[in-house]
């Protein structure tokens, strides 16, 4: 069931998701579920950054990893380039899993210590069949803006926004339609965190990447996306431009949110 | 009140036993009694090290190598270690980062924030256990009887944070070193455990030590801040000077790196290269001129 090509990416419908509470599950029986994401729906679009907001225990990463499928929804559809993935078994995924990509908050623990750079980068692009691998992993350096000779490295001899780049190059090297970047700068000093942030932003536009990007800081996800999700308690509570979210935002929460940031400015009110 | 200010470091040098690395270069700094002072800078610049060699939980493998830390006029070298560790126990007290951690997961809370009371003040158990409730109903957690039977994990975040802010001030310390003692906390959450800090600090008059890397932070509850690069002091100033026109550099790029959402095209800026260039060579300038002298 393919739809013609349309310039909508992600297409998320009723989208329900509960977990097990396995700290409440009786001796016989099953455990009582939480509910963790209540009948979400949005769409993203083909070349846009889509920014997904909200604070601990919102459901923003639980969201995230239904996307791309890490998590099987429980209620509604998610539909990937017109093919609905909701309950697709493993088998089915797998050609689809090089082109939605994910990268992740903490490089330390998504980078294998005991791999070089180049095998972390090569790994998945072997998975799914390419050739020409270390050239390909070269030019995922490259493109990340590291040298080279990073590939015969491992990940314990990068700084934190190194290991972070060579998150970034193993997602791109892929050539995927989507990435999911899960709080990926927020472990990172802000030196640090502006240079991946700047390198994300040119990696959108030179390669027209889709992606979500989850955060709890407002002010990051308004230097890189166009549109804002704000999620609370696993409910949408405002979805907006981001222009239009940060001069008019709508919700109480996102109030909320946005007053209680702490700018580097004196004249804030704040207190 | 004198004007002598209550923290008084001087010329605190410290390094890696062994190799020699240093850790933290001359650090100078004030911090007048009732005061909040901010110490900034990127991970490894040494601003925890500071808070650790003052309270003399430095790792074993670090060692102070010459300067002073006075507390109220008595510099802590200079002390035998019982002695100092009596003093520092009794004048001084430390908010964590991590509330998680930083609070025993098999021991109920009451102790936890009774346990200095019994054991450095000698007070009784049940004038210390008065104590703790009252404190934690000075720090907004309703119930302070049941919140004192409960263990660490049936709390929040947030509610183990004013537990920990409760713990610190217990002993009426006079400096209390606050260690990223938000960063692990939502935003609104956050916002309100800085509010409690500063009331908390006012309140009792107590002098701070607040280690962060968030400028924000820094412009909300603090009067004073140095900014450190690898160990070294690159600019001390008032809260009302730095943002408006920070002296260094390196701080001014600081400034413009950190996140402002009002601001989306001049903040979140990289640290320019020749930034990074020219306090590199301040501190290897320093190294220098210190081999120079000895």
């Amino acid at each position: 069931m393919s739809n013609p090509p349309s310039d909508v990416l992600y297409e998320v419908e009723h989208l329900h998701l509960s977990l097990p509470d396995l700290t409440r599950k009786p001796l016989l029986g099953p455990a009582p579920r939480i509910h963790i994401l209540n009948d979400l729906s949005f769409k993203i679009r083909r070349g846009e950054v889509m920014g997904i907001v909200g604070g601990s225990g919102s459901g923003k990463s639980t969201l995230g990893r239904a996307l791309v499928r890490l998590l099987e929804p429980t209620g509604g559809h998610v539909r990937f380039d017109g093919t609905d993935i909701t309950h697709l078994g493993e088998g089915e995924l797998r050609p689809l899993r090089r082109r939605f990509q994910m990268i992740f908050q903490d490089p330390m623990s998504s980078l294998n210590p005991r791999r070089t750079v180049g095998a972390i980068i090569e790994a998945p692009l072997g998975l799914h069949g390419f050739d020409d691998l270390a050239k390909r992993a070269a030019e995922a350096l490259d493109q990340v803006g590291l040298p080279r000779a990073f590939a015969r490295r491992y990940p314990h001899e990068l700084s934190g926004g190194q290991r972070q780049r060579v998150g970034i190059a193993r997602a791109i090297a892929m050539r995927p339609d989507f990435i999911l970047a899960d709080e990926i700068v927020s472990g990172l000093d802000v030196s640090s965190q502006a240079q991946v942030l700047n390198l994300l932003e040119g990696l959108v536009k030179d390669l027209g990447l889709t992606l979500a990007f989850i955060s709890h800081d407002l002010s990051v996800i308004r230097r890189l996306c166009q549109r804002i999700l704000v999620l609370h308690r696993g409910v949408i509570v405002e979805e907006a431009r981001s222009d239009q979210l940060f001069a008019a935002p709508q919700a109480d929460y996102t109030k909320e949110l946005l007053a209680a940031i702490p700018l580097p400015d004196l004249d804030q009110v704040w207190a | 009140m004198t004007d002598r200010p209550f923290l008084d470091i001087e010329h605190l040098t410290a390094r890696l036993k062994g190799s020699g690395t240093p850790l933290l270069r001359s650090v100078d700094l004030a911090v007048p009694a009732g005061s909040v002072h901010g110490l900034v800078g990127e991970s490894g610049a040494g601003k925890s090290m500071i808070g650790k060699a003052i309270l003399g939980i430095l790792p074993r493998s670090v060692e102070v190598a010459t300067g002073a830390i006075r507390l109220d006029g008595t510099d802590l070298q200079s002390l035998p270690s019982a002695e100092r560790r009596t003093r520092v126990g009794a004048l001084t007290a430390l908010i964590p980062q991590d509330p998680l951690t930083a609070l025993n997961p098999s021991r109920r809370i009451g102790p936890q924030i009774t346990d200095r009371l019994v054991d450095i003040l000698r007070w009784d158990r049940a004038r210390a256990t008065d104590r703790a409730r009252q404190l934690l109903d000075e720090v907004q957690l309703p119930d302070p009887d049941r919140i004192l039977r409960s263990y660490p994990h049936e709390l929040s975040g947030g509610q183990r944070q004013r537990i920990l802010i409760a713990a610190a001030f217990a002993a009426e310390p006079r400096l209390i070193i606050a260690d990223e003692p938000t960063t692990a906390l939502d935003v609104t959450v956050q916002k309100q455990i800085l509010r409690l800090i500063r009331e908390m600090q006012e309140r009792h008059g107590t002098a701070m030590l607040f280690v962060t890397h968030d400028l924000g932070v820094v412009s909300k509850v603090c009067q004073s801040l140095s900014v450190l690069y690898a160990g070294k002091i690159v600019e001390s100033a008032r809260v009302e000077d730095f943002f408006r026109a920070p002296a260094h550099a390196y701080s001014r790029a600081l400034l413009a790196a950190s996140p402002r959402y009002t601001d989306p095209d001049g903040s979140l800026m990289p640290v320019p290269e020749e930034v990074m260039q020219a306090v590199r060579a301040e501190v290897a300038a320093f190294d220098e001129g210190r081999a120079a002298n000895v």
